[in-house]
C-alpha cells in the first residue's frame, strides 16, 4: 500500500509487492513469489494470490492538450488497452488557442471533479489577451495546489548525471502566477506575487506527508528569502515550521540560484524539493532536462480530492504536431501511475516494467533519445513487451 | 522521591485540565469557572499549528497513523493491511511501532505528532512493561495528549454467536482522559499510597454532551449515567449533577442513572434495558468488558476514542494478546470493526458499509468462528473469507465509487 502515489518509487522500493503482483499470471515468477513468502517471516500472515485488482471500471477525465498532445494521448490509451486495464476515458478537448473547438471549463472541472482522476495533455497559454489562461483556470477551480514531478533516471537514457532520484514539489495556486498584473502608469507595470501563510503551510505539509508516504529522507526548501524578506521569508518559516512535526525527516533551505547550480552540478544532493510557484517552474524545467527532456518526466497536480498526471515540464511541441515523432514515454508513464492511484497497481507495473524494457534495449527509440522510430513504432515496441 | 514524581504529575494534570477547560470553553460555555488558563501544555504550540493545516489527503487517498502495538496487534495490523490492498481502499497507512521494552518516550511522542498530522489513527494495544512511576501508560499518554476525551463503545449481538444474552444493541459512552486514570499516584508516608480520582465539571459536560447528541442522531431514547455517587458524593456527584444538567437540554431523550455495582449486576442478567449509557473513565472500562463478554468475548468489538481534533480506532476490549500472538488463531473481527469505523470517519462509506456485511456475513451466515468463539477456524480462515466478498464488492464498484465524497455524519 505504501507506495502507490508515487509509482515510480513503488518499482523501486517494494518488489515484493511487484513480485506478489504477478503471482496473478501463470508465469515462471511464481517459484519467486513462493520464496518470498517463505523467506520473510513478516509475510507470514499475508495471503498466497493474486494481489488486488479491482475491476470496476474507473473513470478517468483526459485531456489530449495541444501540440502532440492529441498523438500522445493515443499511444498512452494504446498500451493502457493492450494492459488490460479496466479504465475508460472521459475526453474533453480542452485548448486556449482553438476557443471554437474547446469544451467549456466548468464542464472539465465537474468531470474531473466527479471522476477524480485525469490525464492531461500540455495546453499551451496565448500570451496576448487578459483572460486567466485555461491552465490556471483548471488549477484554481479544481485547487490543484501541489505539483509533483518526479526526477527520475531512466534506464538506457545517456544523461550527465546518473541514478537521478529526487522530487520537486511545487506549489501552484499563488505566488507569481496570481494572475493580478496591472499598468499603474503608463510604462510601468506590477505584477502581484501573492504569498499567504496558509497555502504556503499546506504544500510545506504537502511535501512533507511526501516524504513520510515514500520513506525519503531530506525535505529542502527553495526560496529567495534573501532578497523577497517578506514573501519567501514567510514562505520558509511555514516551511521551518511545518518541519517540526517531522523529526524523522532531515529538513533544510536553499536559494534559488544556488539550487539551479547545484541541480546541474552535483544534482545527487536533492532528495525531495518543495518551493514556490515560479521557482517551481523553472526547477521542474532544469530536473526534466537532467533526465533526457519533456518527454519522459510525468507531473502530477494534487488537490485533497483529486489529481491530475501531466508532462512534467510543459511543451507543446507544438512543430511536430502530426509528424509522428515526439515521445510519448511521459503520458504513457502518467497512465501507469493514474493506475496506481485507483489501487490497479498490477496494471501500472506492467506498463512501467514495459516502458523500462523497450528503453533498456535500446532500440524503437525516439529522435530526442537517439533513436529512429516514430511515436507508433515506440508505442507497438512497448505494447509487444507488455506481452511478455 | 515518589512524592517528587507525585508532585510533577499533578502539575502535569493541572496543565492538562486548564487546557482541555480552554479547549471546551468555547463550544460548551464552560468559562464561568474561573479558572484562568496561566500555564501552557507543552505542546500547545505544534497543536496549535496543526488546527490551521490540512489533513494528509490528496487526490483522495487518505494517509492514516497505524500503532499496531503489542501482543497480536502486529497480525491484526497485517490483515487490515490485507482487506485494504484486495479491496482497493484509497488508505495508505504510516506505520510507526512502539518500542515497549525502551523507557524513553521518542517512539511515543513521535506517534502522536503522526497522529496529529494526518487526523486519525488506527491502534492495536500498545504494552507498557516498565513499572517504573516515571514511565506513563503509553495508551492512556495518547488518549490524554490528543484530548480523545470520549471512547464509544457499540455493542450489538452477533446472531451467529451462541452468548447468554441476544439482541443486546447498547452504546457505551465513556470519559476516557480522567477519573481514576489521571495518573496521580503517591506515597504520602511509606505503607500509604494516595491515587487522585479527578472529575472535572468541564470534561463531565462534553462528555454528556456527547452521550446526548450521540443519542439523538441516532434515534435512540435513554442515556443512563453509571457512577457511585453514593459514595464518592462530591466527584461521582458532580458527574451525575452535569448529566442531569444536560439531559435538560434534550427534552427528547429519556434519561435515568444508576449506580455502578447494580449496573453490573442488570447488565449480566437483563442487559436489554440499556440504550445508551455514559460513564467516567474506570466504570467504562468495566462496563465495556463486561458487555464484551456477555456477547461472545475480547475479539469482536470495536471501540473509538473521539476528541475535537482527532480520532483512534481501537479494538473495544484494550487487550494485548500476548498469550495467543503468532498461532494464527485471534480473531481478527474486533480490528476488521475498528477498521470500518476508520473507513466510516474518513467518509469512505462504501468501503465501510462493505466491511461490515462481510464480517457480518463471516460471522452470522458462514459461521466462520476462531477458537475464542468455539470454532475451529485459524485467523487466516476469517480473513480469506472477508476478503472473498470484500473482492467481489469491489470488482463491481468504481474508483469514484471508492472514494465517493459523501457528506457522512463524522462520529
Amino acid at each position: 500500500m505504501a507506495g502507490t502515489m508515487g509509482g515510480l518509487k513503488l518499482l523501486t522500493n517494494s518488489a515484493p509487492k511487484i513480485l506478489r503482483a504477478a503471482n496473478g499470471l501463470p508465469t515462471k515468477s511464481l517459484p519467486c513469489v513462493n520464496y518470498m513468502a517463505a523467506s520473510t517471516p513478516a509475510r507470514k500472515y499475508s495471503i498466497q494470490a493474486p494481489v488486488s485488482k479491482p475491476e470496476g471500471r474507473t473513470l478517468c477525465t483526459l485531456i489530449p492538450g495541444d501540440g502532440v498532445g492529441p498523438e500522445l494521448m493515443q499511444a498512452m490509451q494504446e498500451v493502457l488497452e493492450a494492459a488490460g486495464a479496466p479504465v475508460d476515458f472521459e475526453t474533453y478537448f480542452l485548448s486556449d488557442i482553438q476557443p471554437m473547438l474547446s469544451a467549456k471549463v466548468d464542464d472539465v472541472v465537474n468531470s474531473v471533479a466527479k471522476n477524480a482522476v485525469c490525464i492531461k495533455g500540455i495546453l499551451s497559454s496565448p500570451v496576448t489577451g487578459d483572460r486567466a489562461s485555461i491552465n490556471y483556470q483548471l488549477r484554481s477551480k479544481l485547487d490543484l495546489f501541489a505539483n509533483v514531478v518526479n526526477v527520475r533516471t531512466l534506464p538506457g537514457i545517456q544523461t550527465r548525471h546518473k541514478n537521478l532520484d529526487m522530487i520537486i514539489i511545487r506549489e501552484q495556486t499563488e505566488g507569481e502566477f496570481s494572475s493580478l498584473e496591472h499598468e499603474s502608469v503608463k510604462g510601468v507595470v506590477e505584477c502581484y506575487k501573492i504569498v499567504t501563510a496558509e497555502k504556503s503551510k499546506r504544500i510545506a505539509k504537502f511535501a512533507f506527508d511526501y516524504a513520510t508516504k515514500h520513506n525519503r529522507k531530506k525535505v529542502t526548501a527553495v526560496h529567495k528569502a534573501n532578497i523577497m524578506k517578506l514573501g519567501d521569508g514567510l514562505f520558509l518559516k511555514c516551511c521551518q515550521e511545518v518541519a517540526k512535526l517531522y523529526p524523522k525527516i532531515e529538513f533544510d533551505s536553499m536559494i534559488v540560484d544556488n539550487c539551479t547550480m547545484q541541480m546541474v552540478s552535483n544534482p545527487h544532493q536533492f532528495d525531495v524539493l518543495v518551493m514556490g510557484n515560479l521557482y517551481g517552474s523553472i526547477v521542474d524545467n532544469i530536473g526534466a532536462g537532467l533526465v533526457g527532456g519533456a518527454g519522459v518526466v510525468v507531473g502530477s497536480s494534487y488537490s485533497a480530492n483529486s489529481v491530475v498526471y501531466e508532462p512534467g515540464s510543459r511543451h507543446t511541441f507544438s512543430e511536430a504536431a502530426g509528424k509522428n515523432v515526439a515521445n510519448p514515454t511521459a503520458v504513457i508513464l502518467c497512465g501507469a501511475k493514474m493506475l496506481m492511484h485507483v489501487n490497479l497497481q498490477y496494471h501500472g507495473s506492467k506498463i512501467y516494467k514495459a516502458v523500462e524494457k523497450v528503453l533498456k534495449s535500446g532500440k524503437s527509440l525516439t529522435k530526442d533519445l537517439g533513436g529512429q522510430s516514430s511515436t507508433q513504432e515506440y508505442t507497438y515496441a512497448i505494447i509487444h513487451a507488455l506481452q511478455h | 522521591m515518589a512524592g517528587a514524581v507525585g508532585r510533577l504529575n499533578l502539575l502535569k494534570l493541572t496543565q492538562n485540565h486548564v487546557g482541555s477547560l480552554t479547549a471546551c470553553a468555547k463550544p460548551f460555555g464552560c468559562a464561568s469557572l474561573g479558572i484562568e488558563p496561566t500555564q501552557q501544555r507543552r505542546w500547545e504550540s505544534s497543536a496549535h499549528l496543526i488546527k490551521s493545516l490540512p489533513k494528509a489527503k490528496y487526490g483522495g487517498r487518505h494517509t492514516v497513523t497505524m500503532l499496531p502495538g503489542g501482543g497480536i496487534g502486529p497480525e491484526l495490523m497485517s490483515y487490515v493491511r490485507e482487506v485494504f490492498r484486495y479491496a482497493g481502499v484509497p488508505v495508505d497507512f504510516e506505520e510507526v511501532p512502539i518500542d515497549p521494552s525502551n523507557d524513553s518516550n521518542e517512539d511515543l511522542e513521535y506517534a502522536i505528532t503522526s497522529i496529529r498530522r494526518n487526523g486519525a489513527a488506527l491502534k492495536g494495544n500498545i504494552e507498557t512493561r516498565s513499572l517504573s512511576p516515571n514511565v506513563i501508560s503509553r495508551n492512556v499518554a495518547i488518549r490524554n495528549e490528543l484530548d480523545l476525551f470520549v471512547n464509544v463503545l457499540h455493542c450489538t449481538s452477533f446472531p451467529g454467536i451462541q452468548s447468554r444474552h441476544s439482541d443486546v444493541d447498547i452504546v457505551v459512552v465513556r470519559q476516557n482522559t480522567e477519573g481514576e486514570y489521571a495518573m496521580m499516584e503517591h506515597e504520602s508516608v511509606p505503607g500509604v499510597v494516595e491515587c487522585l480520582k479527578v472529575v472535572t465539571r468541564a470534561n463531565s459536560d462534553r462528555v454528556a454532551r456527547f452521550a446526548f447528541d450521540y443519542a439523538k442522531r441516532h434515534g435512540r431514547k435513554k442515556v443512563t449515567t453509571i457512577h457511585k455517587a453514593n459514595i464518592m458524593k462530591s466527584s461521582d456527584g458532580l458527574f451525575l449533577a452535569v448529566c442531569r444538567e444536560v439531559a435538560k437540554d434534550y427534552p427528547d431523550i429519556q434519561h435515568d442513572d444508576m449506580i455502578i455495582d447494580n449496573c453490573c449486576m442488570q447488565l449480566v442478567s437483563n442487559p436489554h434495558q440499556f440504550d445508551v449509557m455514559v460513564m467516567p473513565n474506570l466504570y467504562g472500562s468495566i462496563v465495556s468488558n463486561v458487555i464484551c463478554g456477555l456477547i461472545g468475548g475480547a475479539g469482536l468489538l470495536s471501540g473509538r476514542n473521539y476528541g475535537y481534533e482527532y480520532a483512534v480506532f481501537e479494538p473495544g476490549t484494550r487487550n494485548t494478546g500476548s498469550a495467543i500472538a503468532g498461532k494464527n488463531i485471534a480473531n481478527p473481527i474486533s480490528m476488521m470493526n475498528s477498521a470500518a469505523d476508520l473507513l466510516h470517519h474518513l467518509q469512505l462509506e462504501n468501503h465501510s458499509v462493505w466491511l461490515r456485511e462481510a464480517i457480518d456475513k463471516t460471522i452470522n451466515v458462514d459461521k466462520i468462528h476462531t477458537p475464542d468463539l468455539g470454532g475451529q477456524a485459524t485467523s487466516m480462515d476469517v480473513i480469506k473469507n472477508i476478503i472473498t466478498f470484500m473482492q467481489a464488492k469491489t470488482k463491481s464498484s468504481t474508483f469514484t465509487e471508492r472514494i465517493e465524497f459523501r457528506q457522512a455524519s463524522v462520529i
